[in-house]
């Protein structure tokens, strides 16, 4: 039994808009696994619903003539891990989307809602930084583009503007074509867990030596961040233990773990480096057999 | 034969299309529902209650503080009653409390009517505190000067202590001794996580009366329990059990039982459910003691373990519950397994103000075993001896008396299970074949334990067992012993086939236990069941044999004697064991003519109450194999194998499925679960599902289980205890494993990845 006082459901991504903008305090229900949770712990603030998850513009996953990858916000975990198209052009976003939950949450929770409701671990966070995604927004003054960067402002905060709706997530053509990538979650356990760290990397390769290169974290700092830093100490080297040293190295810099009793700093500062080298080791090696 | 075959469960059809029904699928009309008010401190005196806001609330009914309740204390571990005033428990309960003992203790009760309701009402109730001192860790509670929890209890917060030297002197063992080794230990504070929560309800249907409905382990307890709590005369309280989803020991408690019943009365019978969250069992009902260990082990060069001590301090929280037994039972039970060597065992408990310790699976061993198997291990390292030679050379052997009980080991099979547990596990050859140096290692270790098989002489052992034969010659039976999810049910029945000689299919088991119509047994715990009720319900299906022969001699105007039963027929007893035996008398037939004669018969019926006075230990051992990343610092098991001689196995089917199970919950306990308590506020983090880590299938290998059947004299098919044994030995095979991977001894749990980082960085390795 849920404590629900008011409820609207949406038929479009403007009819969600509208019902935002008419009531500020009003918040969307996508998959439900993280609202339905704090509504059952009688959380303020979630008693008043504008419920998306039938709306249909939002659950496509295509490839746009330019070569642009679209993934409607409304698109499950396990929509992703079965699309034929993620799998061939971000197999990174596939391993994010089969790292969360179990599968009864996969089947409803949504890339949407595990991007807006800004958690820190959320598993597609670090993937969309290393994707270089932009994030396809509609408001009541019409559509606008952030980059995935941009969207992550603080513990629990997007750039989300009042009345506003994620519509999709896009991967242009140049940043996901003759990369390789890899997506891993750092956790307690093998299902059913957030994660204790979060790590994308995703790798462009040109004679051999590490061209592009983006590295990314979940709960490495207040929000899910890249790694300017580490990506600097690897760009142009070729993928050696050499190279993974200087990025476990400076990977320091760019990251700024905390102390809570799920975990100490200098446990999670420990997993991060070694998880920078490995998984950019990794991504580099996919990276030999992309097609660009 | 009806023995050592794998049937359908009974309950199988019920549970699998979900038509089982459990406490809340019975429901009432008219049924209100409770929410309890919990204290947000550790540690707290309760200055005012306002209650106000609460009862406006539409649909609130009642709110009760502990200036409404009853003044009387009463305990609440499900142990049987004891004549000896001296066995009783600690009696330290009262239904609210006005003095806070742990983070979520019970200051309020609110009744509405629907759980939402009486959950938003619940935090409306305004209670102000006055803070005390928390204390969390059991050494500071039991300073010189520490705050009291239970200041009527006397001067100290330590609730039990006791020490016995078994098998000689552990000074001489250690003077006998080529080498020492030492070890301090310490477990965490495990969960049940039984899958149906803790619920009840009650109501009464006249004045004298009140029934409780409850997902209990130990019906018969429970109605003496919420008696006691409520002044009542015992056969005032009528208990019900319908299915139970679960319980590891955790209702082995009265935690919910006695507040129903009082609800109820104080709202004139009408019925009163009361349903935890997730989060309140976790955090406020009860939890496996954490200890906190100091041991030694002795051994002399030849592979002879001259002696292990060990001193426990075991934390038991802000109620006894089951308090000092604990830590009483796990010294006891391990006793049996090294009858050669010196066991010298001290033991006390203390209260904080940590969450409530009760039973959990294995009740105490597996903290000890942890204990002696790690140093068990040390030594044989010490020694430069293989790890299963040295146990083998120095465990329990048949016709052996158990050094601490004085009883002889009738049977005891942990020789042959080491034995067949290293052939099947290929030991040697793993364990050469384990990568001990770079990123990734491998390791190999074993452990091995005793149990017992009942809880006497410590407490009575009574079973009871009931037999009716039904007009269509099927039979119904019913038996004090509660099927809780183990499978106790189908056991039963096959138990009573077996002596009967009719088929499986003849029995109907009644799942429900009721204290006015069920034979008095005291419940599922102890791992008691199969081993205690075998005896009853051998006797009582000898008994409902006998009736039936002498109706049938008489029907056939032959003597009882030369007849025996077979499948669904009454034959000679010189045909019972022929290909094809001649059917004489259908017992469909014979049933009708004893029913139905006006002149003669009666139903056929049987019924037996039986106290086993013996405690068969039961033994096993684990073999595991498991992988560590050291960088990540994470280990895997990549397999594991327990063998356990319980003896004569009733149903290997099920039997295989608990050695599974409680493997499983003990890869939880040994690298994934605590509970985790914030040692300055004793406030609890981490009690619901997400935090609180239970391996889930990608985290548990296929666990392996292997039987070395022994044939018990005492049990009444040969057979022992297999419920909890399971659990004990993972935890120290794995850490034995990970010391033979890295060299490092890690004496805590859980060996999580937490865990392996700070004793891997002090060991270099990262």
């Amino acid at each position: 039994m849920f404590d629900i006082r008011k409820y609207r459901q949406a038929a479009t991504a403007a009819e969600a808009v509208r019902l935002l903008v008419e009531d500020p305090a009003a918040r969307c229900l996508a998959g439900g696994t993280d609202v339905l949770v704090r509504l059952r712990e009688l959380h303020p603030g979630y008693d008043n619903l504008v419920d998306i998850h039938n709306v249909a513009e939002l659950k496509p996953i295509v490839l746009l003539p330019d070569g642009t990858l679209r993934i409607g916000a409304g698109a499950t975990f396990t929509d992703i891990m079965e699309s034929p198209v993620v799998r061939e052009c971000a197999p990174l976003l596939v391993e994010a989307a089969a790292s969360v939950a179990g599968p009864q949450i996969r089947n409803v929770g949504t890339i949407g809602g595990n991007l807006c409701n800004g958690a820190v671990s959320a598993d597609t966070a670090a993937p969309v930084l290393a994707l270089n995604a932009r994030l396809r927004l509609l408001g009541p003054g019409g559509e606008r583009c952030l980059p995935a960067a941009e969207f992550h402002t603080g513990p629990g905060k997007v750039a989300l503007h009042p009345g506003e709706v994620l519509l999709s997530v896009d991967i242009p053509k140049d940043d996901r074509q003759g990369w390789g990538g890899q997506y891993v979650k750092y956790a307690m356990r093998e299902a059913m867990d957030i994660a204790t760290i979060g790590c994308a990397a995703a790798v462009r390769l040109r004679d051999g030596r590490m061209e592009d290169v983006r590295l990314a974290f979940a709960v490495a700092a207040p929000t899910p961040v890249r790694c300017p830093a580490a990506e600097a100490a690897a760009r142009g080297r070729s993928p050696d233990e050499a190279a993974f040293l200087a990025v476990r190295k400076a990977v320091v810099e760019d990251v700024k773990p905390r102390t809570s009793w799920r975990a100490t700093a200098e446990f999670r500062l420990h997993i991060i480096r070694t998880l920078a080298g490995r998984v950019l080791a990794e991504a580099a090696r996919r990276a030999e057999g992309a097609r660009a | 034969m009806a023995i050592g075959v794998t049937q359908q469960r009974l309950d199988a059809v019920a549970k699998v299309t979900g038509r089982a029904r459990y406490t809340d699928d019975l429901g009432m009309p008219g049924m209100r529902h409770a929410a309890y008010v919990r204290s947000p401190r550790a540690h707290a005196l309760v200055r005012s209650i306002d209650t106000a806001e609460a009862l406006a609330l539409p649909g609130v009914e009642a709110v009760f503080t502990a200036a409404d309740v009853p003044r009387r204390r009463f305990a609440t571990a499900g142990h049987p009653y004891s004549l000896d005033p001296a066995g009783a428990d600690v009696a330290d309960r009262r239904l609210l409390t006005d003095h806070a003992r742990y983070h979520g203790d019970e200051v309020a009760i609110v009744v509405a009517r629907d759980l939402l309701t009486a959950r938003k009402a619940a935090r409306l109730v305004r209670v102000e505190y006055e803070e005390l001192p928390v204390l969390a860790d059991a050494e500071a509670a039991l300073a010189e000067g520490a705050p009291l929890i239970h200041a009527w209890r006397g001067p100290s917060n330590l609730i039990g202590e006791h020490a016995f030297e078994a098998g000689g002197s552990m000074a001489e063992a250690l003077e006998r001794a080529d080498v020492t080794v030492e070890a301090f230990l310490t477990t965490s504070v495990q969960q049940h996580c039984h899958m149906e929560p803790f619920t009840a309800y009650a109501y009464m249907e006249d004045d004298a009366h009140i029934v409780i409905v409850s997902s209990t382990q130990i019906p018969h307890i429970c109605r003496r329990i919420a008696a006691q709590a409520l002044g009542l005369d015992w056969a005032c309280i009528r208990v019900i059990k319908p299915y139970v989803g679960g319980g590891f020991g955790a209702k082995q408690d009265v935690v919910l039982e006695p507040m129903v019943a009082f609800l109820t009365w104080k709202l004139g019978g009408a019925p009163v459910s009361l349903e935890l969250s997730r989060e309140e069992c976790m955090a406020c009902t009860r939890t496996r003691h954490g200890f906190r260990m100091h041991g030694k082990a002795a051994a002399r060069k030849d592979g002879t373990l001259t002696g292990v001590s060990l001193d426990v301090l075991s934390n038991t929280g802000g109620y006894a519950s089951h308090g000092h037994s604990i830590a009483a039972a796990g010294g006891g039970k391990l006793a049996a397994l090294y009858p050669r060597a010196v066991f010298s065992y001290h033991a006390r408990t203390a209260y904080t103000n940590y969450p409530v310790a009760g039973a959990l699976r294995g009740y105490g061993a597996p903290q000890v075993a942890h204990a002696v198997e790690c140093l068990v291990e040390d030594a044989a390292r010490a020694l430069g001896m293989d790890s299963v030679e040295f146990r083998l050379r120095n465990v329990a052997r048949p016709g052996e008396v158990n050094p601490y009980t004085k009883k002889v080991l009738d049977t005891a099979g942990i020789v042959e299970c080491l034995e067949k547990g290293r052939d099947m596990f290929r030991w040697s050859e793993r364990r050469a074949a384990c990568l001990r140096t770079g990123d990734l290692r491998r390791g190999v270790g074993v452990a091995c334990f005793s149990y017992g098989s009942s809880t006497y002489p410590a407490s009575v052992e009574h079973a009871g067992a009931r037999m009716i034969l039904n007009q269509d010659g099927s039979v119904t039976m019913m038996a004090g012993a509660t099927e809780i999810g183990q499978g106790a049910d189908t056991a039963f029945a096959q138990m009573a086939a077996e002596t009967l000689g009719l088929d499986f299919s003849c029995f109907r088991v009644v799942s429900t236990q009721d204290t006015d119509v069920t034979p008095f047994d005291t419940g599922a715990y102890a791992s008691r069941q199969c081993y205690v009720a075998s005896n009853a319900i051998r006797r009582c299906a000898e008994q409902l044999r006998g009736r039936i022969l002498a109706a049938a001699g008489r029907m056939l105007g032959q003597p009882a004697e030369s007849l025996a039963l077979r499948g669904r027929e009454v034959v000679r007893a010189a045909e019972r064991e022929a290909a094809s035996p001649r059917a004489l008398l259908s017992l469909r037939d014979l049933a009708l003519e004893s029913y139905y004669n006006k002149e003669e018969g009666g139903q056929i019926t049987a019924e037996v109450a039986h106290k086993t006075r013996a405690n068969a230990p039961c033994f096993g051992c684990t073999f595991t194999e498991i992988e560590v990343d050291v960088p990540l610092c994470r280990m895997r098991v990549v397999d594991l194998l327990n063998v356990h001689d319980s003896g004569r196995i009733i149903s290997p089917g099920m039997a295989v499925g608990q050695v599974q199970g409680g493997v499983a919950m003990g890869i939880g306990w040994a690298l994934y679960e605590e509970l985790l308590v914030d040692d300055r506020s004793g406030r609890i983090l981490n009690n619901n599902l997400l935090d609180y880590k239970v391996p889930t299938p990608p985290d548990v290998p296929d666990i392996g289980a292997a039987f070395v059947e022994t044939h018990e004299p005492s049990g009444g098919y040969g057979n022992k205890a297999l419920g909890e044994p399971p659990i004990v030995s993972p935890a120290p095979a794995l850490r034995n494993a990970l010391l033979d991977a890295t060299g490092v001894a890690v004496d805590e749990l859980p060996l999580s990845p937490k865990t392996l980082y700070r004793h891997f960085a002090a060991a270099g390795l990262l």
